[in-house]
């Protein structure tokens, strides 16, 4: 049965019944019981871990500020039977614990030639909107995209928080788990029985003819609403969701730019070397023959977050901004 | 050391292995410090030699069963727990049916069916995940337990530091065994290391921590039992930091040693040679006899010998392998 969820309570629930069904599935870092000592009843600094504690007490930890042991715990842990979900809070903090992720989860089954495997997931909150500056707002999982060995999950609802959760917890390989925190208070229709959505597999949030618009996590309802926008003008918009951005849905993304000859790339992480820049070179090298006008990449600009609530609101993209990619490639396009 | 300790509860059956395991790691890294030279075995390689009674002597009171996260300096470790020569050769020479399947090399040697969680090309980067294999153990209730190997230069590291705190606050069955060998790559450890001792940051998040002549296995292994044992009863962690300077370079054929003298590495040999100063004990006590020792050696002499000889002769893993390991399912 299907009901109204918050996107962060999607993501608890996934977590409950993970932990449920399998005693290996640990879940610890900062303040995820919350006040261990006290009442026990703060479950993170944003609540989806609340309450676990009591149903899973011998499945929850709070961790000391410790993020190169507790991440490095997670990968000795998982190396060796555990199914940890370990909580970096903001993303930003992989900067101090980065070996951890790039030299040890995303590595060790290569160099031990397949003996081993890291069923960890890295649950990390990123993005901006709140007024919380330059060290916890970024859009790092282009970073963790480039390293082989890792799987990247940006998911951008509330029924995708919970599922691509459930398929990222049952993973034999080290998950890295994007959550957008401008929308851990959006609200959608998410199942109550558990359920996975497969990696690699792209959401089509809209069908059109004129124009692809791949946009990625909170980017996918300013697309949406661009796309809203253009209809009004005439001019049909295909959205697509990667939902993960490794492995990517290089298919569904080639498949949709054939049928509409044109592609707009929306992407909060900043420009250079980034998933946009990745999406508008592969189609570049795989479609070519199909565009109709230049590749379009809409992205925040090559700047550190402001933390200034005037620049903060012109840093990440908006529906404006890909509305006028679109016309831009749409009014420079060759005839079909 | 006196003779009432728990060492001296092994048999003579025992005193040939752990003699047996030390013999080995040295007969091994020595024997690879021949090849590099040649340049038979591609990469970066780093000896244990001089260091031997450490992993053995810990080594000696852990189960197959037990886990251990390794240094950049890995072979000893891997021999001590168990890991297979052949196997190991192949892996430093990059060849198809090495213990990685020539995909670790030296800096990352490893066998999870011997509990050997790898060696590690960071420094201290395996602590915390020998960290892990112990919360593993914890949760999953069985009583197994977790040693992470460090060296003196490793220690300084954040996760070192971060990793003793996670234990002590988690209680975790893990030992971390401090190699001091006097040096952090070239720099020595009186030039790099801040404090008196590794042993006073353990004291300070409250773990067991203790000093060990790390070129006695008696003193290690009376050691690593009350610390393994420790660990195994859910008393939490211990920190041994023990002293052992090694014989060659940090490096194979990049570090010559050029900043210590060759008297000292004489003296190095001659007087506190873990393997002689074994030797001279037990052969005191009446435990064992020369020829029985003489019998290990000419043995482990050939078994690395062979262990050469097939990893020379072995096949490159094939180039599909390039793309294998990288995920369970992608």
């Amino acid at each position: 049965m299907a009901r109204i969820l918050s996107y962060l309570d999607a993501i608890g629930e996934a977590l409950a019944q993970e932990m449920r069904r399998d005693p290996a599935v640990v879940v610890f870092g900062e303040d995820n019981i919350g006040g261990t000592g006290t009442d026990g009843k703060l479950g993170n600094a944003w609540g989806p871990t609340k309450g676990l504690n009591e149903m899973f007490p011998d499945q929850i930890f709070d961790a000391p500020i410790t993020e190169a042991a507790f991440v490095g715990a997670a990968v000795g842990a998982a190396a060796t039977g555990l199914r940890p979900v370990a909580d970096l809070l903001f993303v930003d903090f992989a900067g101090v614990c980065f070996d951890q992720i790039l030299n040890q989860a995303a590595k060790l089954r290569y160099m031990v030639g397949g003996k081993a495997s890291v069923p960890l997931v890295l649950r990390a909150m990123w993005g901006a909107g709140m007024r919380r500056g330059a060290q916890h707002s970024q859009a790092l999982y282009p970073i963790f995209t480039h390293i082989p060995g890792l799987k990247v999950v940006v998911p951008s609802t509330p029924a995708d928080a919970k599922g691509l959760m459930t398929t990222a917890i049952r993973d034999n390989d080290p998950v890295v788990f994007f959550e957008h925190k401008m929308l851990y208070f959006s609200r959608g229709v998410v199942p109550e029985e558990s359920y996975e959505i497969p990696f690699g597999q792209a959401r089509t949030v809209r069908e059109g003819t004129d124009c692809t618009i791949v946009a990625i996590g909170r980017m996918v309802g300013e697309a949406e609403v661009a796309a809203e926008q253009l209809a009004m003008d005439g001019m049909s918009c295909e959205v697509i969701d990667p939902r993960t951005v490794s492995p990517l849905d290089t298919e569904s993304i080639y498949a949709s730019v054939r049928r509409t000859g044109r592609l707009v790339v929306v992407d909060e992480s900043n420009p250079r070397c980034s998933v946009a820049s990745d999406i508008a070179s592969l189609v570049a090298q795989n479609t070519f023959d199909s565009l109709r006008g230049p590749v379009q990449m809409v992205t925040s600009p090559h700047a550190p977050t402001p933390f200034s609530p005037a620049l903060e609101d012109a840093y990440a993209p908006n529906s404006g901004q890909i509305v006028s990619a679109v016309q831009r490639t749409v009014r420079s396009a060759v005839p079909a | 050391m006196t003779m009432n300790s728990l060492a001296t509860a092994l048999t003579p059956d025992g005193l040939i292995e752990i003699y047996r395991v030390m013999r080995t790691i040295r007969e091994f890294e020595d024997r690879v410090h021949v090849e590099f030279t040649g340049r038979d075995i591609p990469g970066a390689v780093h000896l244990y030699a001089g260091q031997e009674a450490v992993a053995a002597g810990v080594c000696s009171v852990l189960s197959d069963d037990d886990y251990i996260a390794s240094t950049h300096r890995g072979h000893g470790h891997a021999v001590a727990k168990g890991c297979d020569v052949t196997g190991m050769m192949l892996e430093l020479y990059g060849k198809a049916g090495g213990l990685c399947g020539g995909k670790g090399g030296s800096m990352h040697i490893a066998d999870f069916d011997r509990g050997m969680l790898g060696a590690n090309g960071v420094a201290a980067g395996g602590v915390p995940l020998a960290a892990g294999a112990a919360l593993s153990a914890k949760v999953r209730g069985t009583d197994q337990v977790s040693v992470a190997f460090v060296g003196d230069g490793g220690a300084n590291q954040g996760a070192f530091a971060e990793s003793l705190t996670l234990a002590a606050v988690w209680q975790l069955p893990v030992v971390f065994v401090v190699e001091d060998n006097g040096f952090a790559q070239a720099t020595g450890t009186r030039f790099h290391l801040a404090g008196k001792r590794v042993a006073l940051r353990g004291e300070a998040v409250g773990i067991p921590s203790q000093v060990v002549d790390g070129y006695d296995v008696f003193a290690v292994r009376d050691a690593a039992v009350e610390a393994v044992e420790r660990a195994r009863s859910g008393d939490g962690p211990t920190l041994l930091e023990c002293k052992a300077d090694r014989f060659y370079g940090h490096m194979e054929g990049w570090d010559q040693q050029a900043y210590r003298l060759t008297s000292e590495i004489d003296e190095l040999r001659s007087a506190r040679d873990c393997l002689v100063l074994f030797t001279e004990r037990v052969l005191a006590e009446g435990s064992v006899t020369a020829d029985e020792l003489a019998g290990v050696d000419a043995t482990v002499r050939a078994r690395v010998a062979a262990a050469v000889e097939e990893a020379r002769s072995a096949k490159d893993p094939d180039i599909s392998e390039l793309l294998t390991d990288v995920y369970v399912s992608y």
